[in-house]
């Protein structure tokens, strides 16, 4: 989809389905966020015991157009390959919700979002930097406001990759009686240097674009696209493996002589800019600060005392944790880290590493390990559940 | 199944292994159990749908886990040898090796973790002390392959072999009470001699045990 100029608001461009909260929400660094802004979507039909809601948590760059045409990009939607009728996440059994992040740019309480005081009054401009720092637990707290709203009592599942996986350890451990099981994916209970650094790399591209403006951009009429898009395609790499740049790329050139200095001169460097030109239209920088940043600040265990088995503790909620060979950003060892700590918790839980070269990314690509474990997992969840 | 009505799923033989259906049958019904080197889950699966035990596995082989947890079945992939560690005192009911302990690296202190995370240990193991392998052994001056022990020694996982009577004195020495035992015949049945040590230990192809602490 080419668009001649970014729109300024990216928030605002696309009426998105929303729930307010006037009460708002406490944040974990103690600002008052209200009213609290939660937009979604959902896929299928709630049953009338209202047993079948599965949550689906996003990962960073991602939204709650999970299963459909995306409103500002209008590509499908970022798992349809694993929600939808017939699909491992079966929309014709579950009624499945899938919630921006607080923090996001999708409609969602966020950098791009209207600006309000402490009683809730709006301030005639957005957040940009003035958004207070939010953290997983807020998010999902958001989440629970929202699954609160919808009238569910319990979750049959809650499901996520990378940070959406943050997400549902969280939703585990901080409502162990409002979920009835866990599918944590490609994730960790703590994010790691090598993480935080790569974090710091995107960060420090988009402040040092002459278009941030401090972050008030919005305030200009740019964006920080250059910047944005330097740190997506950073970002971009973590989530591949070498060998699967080496089978999708190789050294192949595009076009003239090797010895140039040309932009675009290998495959693999149209490629990243591609990805990285594509995000800044439907991303916002400041969303992005904040919610690296929320990645960042993620430590289950010190949440607990520094201990993860602590958060866990006699927790009766089903876990499938589920890990790539390939992914060297959540290596299948931060995995292992969750795993140790629910057996050690005497939890129920299952654990498989999925054999695949396709890196981090390898959750939202075709890998039908993955979608038999998935659907493995819950139809034995759910003949659990139906016994009580 | 909760009702105790068995269920019947379509398109799986509910075991050809009958060791297994012997194993099952020492497991109390609705009890706590973890499966140790698990495979694809059969035993589980039996455990889980007939016995309707809260059942657990852990296995070695990652293609194997991946199948038995697309079965709907809670197995980790983990190591026997390191991962029992992290299991908190008395977890299990039952804590099963089944035809495992000849494999692992330090057979004693895996059955001593298997005592300590459950409160009875199941575990069977080819029996060493068979007269086909002592009469191989004596008569080829070579590795022993049996139905039992059918790969060559360069190929092998098994590298702690025994035999019942080693068992035995495995058991007394480290004081685990052995409340049942079986000789068994390499398919899995029972065999007269279960009453006597010394004519299992020469007639046994694999020893199943029933322990518990003392």
């Amino acid at each position: 989809m080419q668009r001649a100029a970014p729109a300024p608001a990216l928030g605002d461009a696309v009426a998105h389905q929303t729930e307010t909260f006037a009460e708002g929400l406490r944040l974990d660094c103690g600002t008052l966020l209200r009213p609290l802004k939660v937009a979604y979507r959902t896929y299928g039909r709630l049953n009338e015991s209202r047993s079948n809601a599965i949550l689906i948590c996003h990962a960073l760059t991602g939204d709650q157009y999970v299963a459909e045409r995306h409103p500002v990009t209008g590509k499908p939607g970022w798992w349809e390959i694993m929600v939808g009728p017939g699909r491992p996440i079966d929309t014709n059994r579950f009624f499945v919700i899938c919630a921006n992040v607080l923090g996001g740019c999708m409609g969602s309480s966020g950098p791009p979002s209207e600006m309000t005081d402490a009683e809730g009054r709006p301030q005639g401009r957005p957040w940009g930097t003035a958004f207070p720092p939010v953290t997983i637990r807020d998010m999902v707290r958001a989440q629970a406001m929202l699954i609160e709203r919808l009238g569910i009592p319990k979750l049959f599942s809650v499901i996520g990759g990378s940070m959406g996986g943050m997400q549902v350890l969280e939703w585990a451990a901080l409502f162990p009686g409002r979920v009835f099981s866990a599918i944590p994916i490609a994730t960790a209970a703590w994010h790691s240097a090598q993480n935080i650094a790569f974090h710091e790399i995107g960060r420090q591209a988009i402040h040092a674009d002459p278009n941030f403006h401090g972050g008030e951009y919005w305030r200009h009429g740019t964006i920080p696209a250059r910047g944005l898009a330097v740190a997506r395609m950073t970002a971009h790499i973590t989530y591949l493996s070498e060998q699967a740049l080496a089978r999708k790329f190789g050294r192949r050139l595009r076009t003239g002589p090797m010895l140039t200095f040309d932009n675009d001169l290998f495959e693999v460097e149209s490629y990243l800019q591609h990805q990285g030109s594509t995000f800044v239209r439907r991303f916002d920088a400041n969303s992005y600060l904040t919610i690296t940043r929320a990645m960042d600040f993620f430590d289950l265990a010190a949440e607990h005392g520094g201990s993860l088995d602590e958060a866990f503790r006699a927790t009766p909620v089903r876990f499938c944790v589920i890990s790539f060979s390939s992914d060297w950003l959540f290596p299948t060892a931060m995995s292992r880290e969750i795993v140790r700590a629910l057996n050690a918790a005497a939890a129920n839980v299952s654990f498989v590493e999925i054999t695949s070269d396709k890196g981090h990314d390898a959750f939202l690509l075709d890998e039908p390990d993955l979608f038999r474990t998935v659907s493995g997992f819950l139809k034995g969840a759910a003949e659990r559940w139906s016994r009580g | 199944m909760a009702d105790g009505t068995p269920n019947l799923r379509s398109g799986r033989p509910l075991s050809d292994r009958l060791d297994l259906r012997l194993i099952a049958e020492m497991v109390e019904p609705r009890s706590r159990v973890l499966d140790i080197g698990c495979g694809d889950g059969a035993l589980l699966d039996i455990l889980v749908h007939e016995r309707g035990v809260d059942g657990r596995g852990i296995e070695i082989d990652m293609r194997e886990v991946a199948a038995a947890v697309a079965q709907g079945l809670a197995v980790i992939h983990a190591d026997a040898d390191t991962d029992l560690a992290f299991y908190p005192d008395a977890a299990f009911d039952y804590v099963i090796l089944s035809r495992t302990l000849q494999a692992t690296e330090r057979p004693r202190e895996v059955l001593a973790q298997m005592l300590r995370i459950g409160r009875r240990a199941i575990v069977s193991f080819p029996n060493f002390g068979h007269w086909r392998v002592r009469l191989a052994l004596v008569t080829t001056g070579r590795m022993p392959r049996t139905p039992a022990l059918d790969r060559p020694w360069y190929d092998t996982p098994n590298i702690h072999l025994c035999t019942i009577s080693d068992f035995f004195d495995l058991c007394a020495m480290d004081g685990y009470v052995v409340e049942r035992w079986l000789g068994l015949d390499d398919q899995g049945k029972r065999t007269p001699w279960r009453r006597n040590r010394r004519l299992a230990n020469l007639f046994a192809e694999q020893g199943l045990f029933l322990l518990r602490r003392r």
